[in-house]
């Protein structure tokens, strides 16, 4: 009999586990693929290493900061900040046609390119910073939270152009709801990606994976892999425990599932239908390619480059084809400032992001989805190119992983990247002792899903014991 | 336990939590809170650390007694100075 069964060993599972297992508690964190990670994970390939997921760490913060969510995630697991030893990122960009406007750590920048090029904007926009969610309202309390973001921005800034612009990397980075986004997750985003900015450690997302995984099995926690749960059992309206994929059968005084939550309704047995409408419409493909060089060598010295090719910026799941290149992130992990003793990554890496269908990728036979995949590759390129340097005769390796991909990484319905655009923000499901955590209970990002898995571990797993 | 015992403990608990704080110059009249920029989780994190620890039990509405080092200490001398 476990006191706690995790779902998932990712970012927020293992988190949890640490909590519970530092506090004594008898964890164990069952995850159905064969690696660690879900969203978040990593491979080799040909010789390389690749990330799945990682672009940049959001909520970044120096050495000897206190405050803001890294911080407190270092605190609450017992890390060190040279745990994570978060390199700062050069710089990055939000690219519409015939404008442009950077950013990086510090909001200055970002506030003097809105007064070049929005000059009347830009007290509009310090009061769009004055008037932020705090994190301590982010619980969901906040009337204010549910509130339309575009209502909101409309109310400090005229210019369109400069809605969408600034919506664009915030969207990219964690909006589960297509067009629009809640007021609370923009205030959440805001934050991570403007006012704290990006950072990433030199080894990528490994090293983070690697430092829980070790603190988690070194408190004595289990980690099961190649345990899938196909159902959670429910008796008298409690959780008991779950039954593995292969029958197995598990006890537990209490769950926490990241499976997301409609995926974690659907695996309790008392439940007999269930609102699949519910579940996020929007997934990605990325497209890796290994250059010859590094990025800066042919003039991109970009961190990350938020592109959009019209005025009105599209965020949906495209109806028509496999992907819709019309907007898409362009990032080079190269463009860190990593300290001397670590030098430069020994390839030189573009990662485009783009959007696509999740139904249409997986409705492909093998032969035309491999084939689709070397089209789709070439289509983002070719769009990500009107908005950096033209990088193609450099390239020596490609790798693109699909929305499909995703879904075997993560098992979250229709591949959705940030699940489902309905949060449940307090962790708690019709089951006094079963909770969510991760990307369905509200933040997203590494930062945000290991503060998700620790919040649902204090609040739900701990405070009872 | 005695009081200087208890404070040391205590000194161990926060650089657990927060290790790369300087606490050789913490003021024991002044709030942790105020000094270290502790919030509600950390102080979770002291009361959860003490029960692990010490099996001491501290009820919630007791949580405020946590505010600074002397105050912690008086508060903590009569549960722990058995131990």
């Amino acid at each position: 009999m476990y006191d706690t069964i995790i779902i998932g060993a990712g970012m927020s599972g293992l988190a949890a586990g640490i909590r519970l297992a530092h506090f004594d508690q008898r964890v164990c964190i069952l995850e159905r693929h064969y690696t660690i990670g879900g969203l978040n994970s990593f491979y080799r390939l040909g010789g390389r290493d690749y990330d799945v997921g990682l672009h940049a760490m959001t909520n970044f913060a120096r050495s000897g900061e206190k405050r803001g969510p890294l911080a407190k995630l270092i605190r609450q697991l017992r890390f060190r900040w040279e745990d994570f030893k978060l390199a700062e990122q050069i710089g990055s960009s939000i690219r519409f046609p015939d404008v442009r406007l950077d950013f990086n750590n510090d909001i200055e920048l970002l506030e003097s390119e809105i007064s070049r090029s929005f000059p009347g904007e830009v007290d509009g926009f310090r009061e769009l910073c004055g008037s932020l969610l705090d994190y301590s309202d982010m619980d969901g309390n906040s009337p204010l939270f549910m509130r339309s973001a575009r209502e909101v921005l409309a109310e400090h800034i005229d210019e369109p152009l400069l809605i969408e612009m600034l919506l664009c990397p915030l969207m990219w980075y964690g909006n589960a709801r297509e067009n629009d986004m809640d007021f609370g997750q923009f205030c959440i985003m805001f934050r991570a990606c403007y006012l704290e900015g990006f950072g990433r450690p030199y080894k990528g997302v490994r090293v983070i994976l690697k430092n829980l995984v070790r603190k988690f099995r070194g408190l004595g926690g289990e980690l099961k892999l190649r345990h899938g749960v196909s159902r959670i059992h429910v008796d008298n309206g409690r959780a008991v425990g779950v039954v593995l994929d292969d029958g197995t059968e598990i006890e537990g005084r209490r769950i926490l599932s990241s499976a997301g939550s409609v995926e974690t309704m659907r695996l309790c047995d008392d439940i007999s239908t269930l609102e699949v409408a519910r579940a996020g419409q929007l997934s990605f493909i990325e497209s890796i390619s290994v250059l010859d060089r590094q990025p800066q060598e042919i003039g991109f010295d970009r961190t990350i480059v938020f592109y959009n090719d019209s005025a009105k910026f599209h965020w949906q799941r495209p109806e028509h084809g496999l992907c819709d290149p019309r907007t898409g992130v362009i990032c080079s992990p190269n463009n860190y400032l990593y300290d001397s003793e670590e030098g430069q990554l020994p390839d030189g890496i573009v990662r485009i992001t783009t959007l696509a269908n999740h139904d249409r990728w997986c409705e492909l036979a093998e032969p035309q989805y491999r084939a689709e995949k070397v089209t789709q590759y070439d289509e983002a390129v070719a769009a990500a190119v009107r908005f950096m340097p033209d990088f193609r005769r450099h390239v020596i390796d490609t790798d693109v992983f699909t929305p499909k991909t995703i879904r075997r990484f993560t098992w979250h319905d229709n591949g959705a990247v940030y699940g489902a655009p309905d949060k449940q923000l307090d962790g708690t499901t019709h089951v006094p002792n079963l909770f969510l955590c991760g990307t369905d209970q509200g933040f997203v990002g590494i930062v945000g899903a290991i503060i998700s898995g620790i919040s649902m571990a204090n609040r739900h797993c701990l405070a009872v014991t | 336990m005695t009081p200087a015992d208890i404070r040391a403990e205590i000194i161990d608990i926060l650089d657990d939590i927060s290790p790369d704080e300087d606490l050789d110059n913490l003021d024991d009249e002044k709030n942790f809170r105020d000094q270290l920029e502790l919030d509600s989780m950390d102080f979770l994190d002291i009361v959860m650390e003490l029960r692990k620890r010490h099996r001491v039990q501290i009820p919630e509405e007791d949580y405020g007694n946590l505010a600074s080092m002397n105050s912690t200490v008086s508060y903590l001398e009569p549960k722990m100075k058995d131990l």
